[in-house]
């Protein structure tokens, strides 16, 4: 037999043994790559295909790669917009104030607190003693007060001031414009850098999003899975639960709840999760319900594996198709949530960089309209992207399309 | 060929396009249709007969779907060329088809009158009583018993053989010329099955009809066509008269297709050897519950009562219609579903074990399941689904160990152990039943349940599965349950036969023994259906 010769074609790889003429139907088998190679590393067909689906939407596949790089440019925040520098190197030792805190007697000063690499006086120092610094490109963290505005709080994006502006300053005492620390979208009401806190509020909101969505799938999936696979009163007692549960005025109790716990982000978190965590639910039971006929189930069992390898195994996957499907979804809705709270004033802490917070401050400052504008570009922005990769992986994972 | 011709294909070609990929379906066929007469198109899946179908009504998934060449000429004129408007004038009129699968192909939620009254109205503008009469008038005729009551029924009222009736009456409303019968019997038992064909055979000279008849089965070909046409790889690779074509096949493929006959060489009876399985009174009712507290009104009995008993090296197959208990039989011995009654398996009882108490069991006694596109989990690679068995039984094995007996079990059936980290998707059914297979063989049971294991192949593949099957069980000296439907597969593979309906036993026995002289009506009935395609007398099997 050829079998050697020809090891791609099908006919071939029947063994030796049968009758040529009694070959196996074959159906065209697709490309076939590399046959006698494990497969473990590469994208199954399948997901090959998916991905190719996800590509061919450039909307979402160019959204993916915005989002990625945005994000983790964020995760690296301290680096872009801090009020210490990133590195300093003084008096023949290397200081990473970006990383550690130093005592300001390590600079010749003689309070003991904590350096203040922003201080005038400290600067001065440094700057006699040929003291190497490299800052972050914009020199205020998210709490950062402007010490030295141009005007009262809130003060224009610096590059906004007209020659009218200057004249104010300079009669009312405020900073003169030569001397002007930039603050590229201004300050917000108590003097802080406003694009200091659009990097860390989109960070946060970001982490926090996703961090919901993770939990409230991991949750939610496994609620459904244990309903749709156990059926029977399991599933009856479970869905009577959650149909009280969801019926329980979300919004009210949050705020109840957040003005008797001291809001902090983990706090938040557990306040949501209690209730995000039903929306995944209805949809995995039912991939479950359906999936636990399959032959391919009654097999396993057959085989004598134990219940939890087969919804992990062979039931999960399936259900993992539907919960893709909604990840972006929910978790653009997640950061909605926690900035339509910040909004409200129920959520994070006072002093953290909060979209909803800058957004209440828009509100209150009507006269400061790059408040409002910076916020609603930054959440605007997020959720379109969100919501442009959601799409995408929708139409990716679209049977009609993976299978077309 | 005499008469006036009906349809006429010449030069067609059927390409699919996906995702810049061209697939050549149908290669440049052509063929004619006389007038009131039968023409059967033979091949096995995949081989374009269902899309040549298809195209004629151009019903096809455009412009996915395109043809590259050819034209359909019916009664002169080219339906490739008509306008969308002027060829739903001929669809349901002219030309009609039936499709294969009964339980999908009529709509759930209208009644039968709804359905074939729709028909009437688009082309004919009939509506209330003369609709209503026409209606009566074509259930009459496809055979369905008191047509007036059955009117307002739902599809779901009626079983699989009365639904393909209502089909063909839809498609007979408007008296066609032209009728296509697109393997209208595969979803259906062999008594029913047998039944459909007789009807269609005595309508079309009844009606002095063409009818286009697509099969995979040439014992159908044989009863009802006059001329036929094997296709194979989108083209015809033989036609001509069905006598001819029976008597002295040309084309090689023709006569691989007539000889794949499955070879009867059953295992003998062995009426020494010690019992494997044995069960007694086994019993699964399902409860149907009503009303608000679900009270159980009453069972539907799957398995009422079973004896049977199983002895080592055997194959006991168990045959009857759909509905008769067959699957449930067989599921219930490896306690898939919960049942009452002793199982005895190799010496113990098997009944009241939980879950883990049975795991031990269950790596003596495997099933295999009829759909082999269902029963391989579409995400695991071959190795993968084959080891799953052996991380349960023999957690112990090396990773390289295990392998081994992955690949020795891919030799077992006959494949490569190169295709095992390919994923199910890349198989043909054939190939796919015989993972399956081995995914049984590994983890080297006693006794094998095959649930219909070949009736979703083609005839040839058919064959071979039952080769392999026979091969295995000397070779392993393997006990099997062998559940089907198809007589032919049964008779070239059973030791001994246990003929069921509703549940109960009718008759059991050596199957050589019932094979010759069967004693109820009931099982000749099969016999006759199964091997001549003979109606039974009514009332004998299900209509």
């Amino acid at each position: 037999m050829d079998a050697k010769i020809l090891p791609e074609s099908a006919e071939a790889e029947i063994e030796p043994g049968i009758p040529a003429e009694l070959k196996p139907d074959l159906e065209p088998a697709g490309p076939l790559g590399l046959a006698g190679l494990p497969r473990g590393f590469e994208f199954s067909p399948l997901n090959a295909r998916r991905w190719h689906n996800f590509k061919a939407n450039r909307r979402g596949y160019w959204s993916l790669w915005i989002f990625l790089v945005l994000f983790v440019a964020s995760l690296f925040a301290e680096f872009i917009a801090n009020d210490k520098p990133l590195f300093v190197h003084f008096d023949g030792k290397t200081f990473f104030p970006v990383f550690f805190t130093y005592p300001d007697t390590d600079f010749g000063d003689d309070l003991g607190t904590a350096a203040d690499y922003r201080d005038p006086h400290l600067q001065k120092f440094l700057d006699e003693h040929n003291a190497i610094e490299i800052w972050a490109p914009i020199r205020f963290s998210y709490n950062t007060i402007n010490d030295n505005p141009p005007s009262a709080f809130p003060s224009k994006p610096t590059w906004m001031l007209t020659p009218a502006d200057c004249e104010f300053a300079a009669k009312n005492g405020y900073a003169k414009c030569g001397t002007l620390e930039y603050n590229w979208v201004g300050t917000d009401d108590q003097g802080r850098d406003v694009l200091a806190r659009m990097i860390y509020g989109f960070r946060i909101s970001v982490l926090f999003g996703l961090v919901l969505t993770i939990v409230s799938s991991v949750i939610g999936v496994a609620a459904g899975a244990v309903q749709g696979y156990f059926g029977g009163w399991t599933d009856l007692l479970f869905q009577r639960f959650i149909e009280i549960w969801t019926s329980v005025p979300e919004l009210y109790l949050l705020l109840i709840i957040s003005s008797v716990l001291v809001p902090g982000f983990f706090v938040l978190l557990g306040i949501l999760l209690l209730f995000s965590w039903v929306r995944l639910v209805g949809l995995v039971r039912a991939e479950f319900l359906r999936g636990r006929n399959f032959e391919y189930i009654q097999a396993a069992r057959a085989l004598g594996v134990s219940n939890k390898v087969i919804m992990f195994r062979h039931l999960l996957p399936n259900a993992m198709v539907a919960t893709m499907t909604f990840l972006p979804f929910i978790m653009s809705s997640s950061v909605m949530t926690l900035t339509a709270l910040d909004f409200l004033g129920f959520g994070l802490p006072p002093g953290s960089p909060s979209l909803g917070e800058l957004l209440s401050q828009a509100k209150a400052n009507v006269q400061a309209p790059w408040l409002g504008l910076a916020g609603f570009f930054t959440v605007a922005l997020m959720l379109s992207l969100l919501i442009f990769i959601g799409e995408a992986v929708r139409d990716a994972f679209d049977p009609r399309k993976t299978f077309a | 060929m005499s008469g006036e011709l009906c349809l006429s294909v010449r030069d067609l070609s059927i390409a699919f396009r996906s995702s810049g990929r061209e697939t050549l379906a149908v290669d440049r066929i052509s063929f004619d249709i006389v007038k009131g007469e039968c023409l059967a198109l033979v091949g096995e899946s995949g081989s374009g007969k269902s899309a040549t179908a298809l195209s004629i009504l151009r019903l096809l998934p455009y412009p996915m779907a395109h043809h590259p060449s050819g034209s359909i000429k019916f009664h002169g004129r080219d339906l490739l060329k008509l306008s969308e408007r002027e060829i739903r004038r001929v669809r349901g009129d002219n030309i009609t088809i039936v499709f294969q699968e009964p339980m999908t192909s009529l709509n759930p939620l209208h009644t039968i009158e709804k359905q074939i009254g729709e028909i009437l109205l688009l082309h004919r503008g009939l509506t209330g009583k003369p609709a209503r009469e026409r209606t009566v008038e074509v259930l009459t005729q496809v055979g369905i018993p008191d047509p007036q009551t059955r009117l307002k029924a739902y599809p779901h009222q009626l079983s699989g053989g009365q639904r393909q009736r209502v089909m063909i009456a839809m498609a007979l409303a408007n008296e066609p010329d032209l009728l296509i019968a697109d393997e209208p019997t595969t979803a259906l038992d062999v008594t029913v099955q047998a039944q459909i064909i007789a009807l269609l055979k005595d309508i079309q000279s009844r009606l002095h009809m063409s009818l286009l008849f697509i099969t995979h089965d040439l014992g159908i070909v044989r009863k009802i066509a006059q001329r036929v046409c094997v296709m194979k790889d989108g083209k015809i690779v033989e036609h001509g008269a069905v006598e001819r074509v029976f008597s002295s096949p040309e084309h090689p493929y023709t006569r691989a297709l007539m000889q794949a006959e499955p070879r009867p060489d059953p295992a003998p009876p062995q009426p020494d050897a010690p019992v494997l399985l044995k069960t007694e009174h086994l019993k699964v009712w399902f409860p149907i519950t009503r009303g608000l507290m679900r009270k159980t009104v009453g069972h539907v009995k799957a398995c009422d009562g079973l004896t049977i008993e199983l002895r080592k090296g055997e194959t006991l197959g168990v045959v009857g219609e759909s509905g008769s208990g067959k699957s449930t039989l067989g599921r219930a011995i490896l306690r898939l579903i919960s049942s009452e009654g002793l199982i005895a398996f190799m010496g113990r009882d098997l009944q009241g074990l939980t879950f883990k108490e049975m795991r031990p069991h269950r790596r003596d006694m495997q099933i295999v399941f009829q759909d082999p596109y269902g029963s391989l989990s579409p995400r695991m690679s071959v190795a993968d689904i084959i080891k799953e068995g052996l991380k349960v039984h023999q957690p112990q094995m090396s990773s390289s160990q295990r392998d081994e007996r992955v690949v020795q079990a891919l030799r077992d059936v006959g494949l490569s152990p190169d295709m095992r980290f390919r994923f199910p998707h890349e198989f043909s059914g054939g190939q796919r039943q015989r993972i399956a297979m081995a995914r049984a063989l590994v983890l080297e049971p006693s006794f094998i349940v095959l649930d219909e294991p070949t009736s979703a192949l083609d005839m040839v593949i058919q064959a071979q599965m039952v080769d392999l099957l026979r091969d295995l069980q000397k070779r392993h000296n393997l006990t099997y349950l062998f559940i089907s439907h198809d007589l032919r597969v049964v008779a070239a593979l059973a030791s001994r036969l246990l003929v069921m309906r509703h549940g109960l036993v009718v008759e059991a026995g050596e199957a050589a023994e019932l094979f010759r002289s069967p004693k109820t009506d009931y099982t000749r009935a099969l016999f006759a259906a199964a091997f001549k395609l003979e109606t039974a007398p009514e009332g004998v099997v299900e209509q």
